[in-house]
């Protein structure tokens, strides 16, 4: 290597974000899908640790309450040898009346390389990519995305697709059908599910009540009903939203006994799925409103799969946002 | 070629042969020697295991264990390990596995051979030694590459070797099925001035 190329890489690559699934494409997404093939092969390992982020510093801040996203991304980086530090809005100077652009600064000038943000208002996570100089990971921004956990459902997915087929590539979602059902309005789960799917070939259907549906479609690659039933006896997989009460300000719902009897999975429901069906639910769930207890655990539900495939595609995530270095 | 070379280089680079400095039938003898040498080596095959480094060695692991159980009549556990997550360019160039790592047994007590296509700067075994390390304590770890190009950049050296090829370090030596070539990395775009 020439002394030119070697000043040539050692020049700090611009930051790179993960904001939205359409950071990615679908070029992007199979390479996390490919990524997350080895990380799951890392985390079977007796110690289920490499050293490919040494050095690194991965900062969370989570100005809304979360405990399974920020451990999982922790785990994450920490299985990658990169240091963590935590930030939570209740214990820090947030509550003292700081800004979020001040608290973010201050964390970027400790000397991170990437921050996981999770914040209350849509879109908080672009404008701090334009304040620090750390890659920007979004963890949940309001009612618009949460990116990570729409990588995690299409990996939790096709590896559960590979299993039964007994092959060894891990192909893309064409010819299935996903119905996502529950809050779509709100959900920012939703939102980035719709996109991963739709860009690795799934037809989507949503199912909610009117209430609980967008205000316009337009643009959106699915399909929509408000009669779960009449779609279930062609889905290949059942995802599940919970029914988030925190965000329910106005009355949208009769009550939460009638939600559970029209769009809930109840045993009638789930027998009514074809026998190959896959249950999801990005958690946590709330048993009796979205699902029935008993559903929930059914081997067809993939909720814990998606727990533990959570850490193997963040730590995907975060090699490929701080380990791979352009040329 | 191996792909994992392929990805530590400049991005788009192509390999444009020069000569052809081992047929199919010399790298076939070479890996045989290599076999027998290794037979030697360990007296018998007891506690020997082959791995293959992703993605070059990995083809050259496989001929080689079949060689050996050939030899041995018993056959030789194999493996393979991509070192990606290992290497100290992390960060500096695009860095990707390429296959997972398939190590089916444990390796703690083992006399592992390491088989590699080409060995150079030495950064690649360095990498695969802290790979084997974190799996299990080795008893021992022996490196066959078919090809020693120099240029060493660290205190490795190979214990089986199919040819010492003296080579320039802006060069580049490819092994595939149908032998050793040594030629140039070459930008698509002057890829026909080079023909």
């Amino acid at each position: 290597m020439t002394l030119d190329e070697l000043l040539e890489v050692r020049r700090a690559p611009a930051a790179r974000h993960l904001l939205s699934i359409n950071d990615l494409g679908r070029e992007g997404i199979l390479e996390i899908m490919h990524l997350s093939d080895a990380f799951a092969e890392v985390s079977e390992r007796p110690i289920p640790k490499v050293p490919a982020l040494r050095g690194r510093t991965v900062a969370t801040v989570f100005m809304e309450p979360s405990t399974r996203t920020r451990l999982s991304f922790e785990t994450a980086a920490k299985r990658l040898s990169a240091d963590t530090m935590t930030f939570t809005a209740s214990t820090s100077a947030t509550v003292k009346g700081e800004s979020l652009r001040d608290t973010v600064e201050t964390i970027d000038a400790m000397g991170i390389d990437a921050m996981v943000i999770r914040h209350h208002a849509s879109g908080a996570p672009a404008r701090v990519t334009e304040w620090i100089g750390a890659s920007v990971i979004n963890a949940g921004d309001g009612t618009h995305e949460h990116p990570t956990q729409a990588l995690l459902d299409s990996y939790t997915i096709l590896e559960t697709l590979r299993e039964r087929r007994g092959g060894e590539a891990l192909g893309d979602l064409s010819g299935l059908r996903i119905a996502i059902v529950g809050d779509i309005k709100h959900s920012r789960v939703a939102r980035s599910d719709v996109l991963a799917f739709a860009a690795l070939g799934a037809k989507v259907v949503l199912v909610a009540p009117p209430t609980l549906m967008p205000a316009s479609l337009e643009g959106w690659p699915v399909e929509a009903t408000g009669d779960f039933d009449a779609a279930l006896g062609e889905l290949d997989v059942v995802y599940l939203l919970r029914i988030q009460a925190e965000r329910l300000g106005e009355v949208l719902l009769p009550s939460l006994d009638e939600y559970h009897w029209r769009y809930g999975l109840t045993r009638a429901r789930a027998s009514a799925l074809r026998k190959d069906a896959l249950i999801m639910h990005p958690g946590p769930m709330i048993r009796g409103v979205e699902i029935s207890p008993d559903v929930a655990d059914l081997p067809a539900s993939l909720v814990t799969r998606q727990v533990h495939n959570g850490v193997v595609v963040r730590m995907a995530v975060l090699f490929h946002l701080l380990g791979s270095g352009e040329i | 070629m191996a792909d994992r070379e392929r990805t530590a280089r400049p991005a788009g680079r192509v390999f444009i042969a020069r000569a052809q400095v081992m047929d199919a039938d010399e790298v076939r003898r070479a890996l045989m020697r290599i076999a027998h040498e290794i037979v030697e080596r360990n007296r018998g095959l007891a506690d020997v295991v082959v791995v293959g480094l992703q993605t070059g060695g990995v083809p050259l692991a496989v001929k080689l264990a079949s060689m050996l159980a050939e030899i041995e009549g018993a056959d030789v556990p194999l493996g393979s390990i991509d070192v990606a997550f290992y290497r100290d360019d992390i960060g500096l160039r695009p860095v990707h596995p390429e296959v997972v790592t398939d190590l089916p047994f444990d390796i703690t007590g083992r006399v592992v051979v390491l088989v590699d296509d080409v060995l150079f700067t030495g950064r690649t075994v360095r990498a695969a030694l802290e790979a084997l390390a974190a799996r299990g304590r080795a008893a021992e770890v022996q490196l066959a590459v078919m090809v020693d190009r120099g240029h060493r950049e660290l205190p490795i050296r190979p214990d089986f070797v199919g040819k010492n090829l003296p080579t320039r370090r802006d060069e580049s030596v490819e092994v595939s099925d149908e032998g050793v070539s040594i030629g140039d990395l070459v930008a698509p775009e002057l890829e026909r001035g080079a023909r």
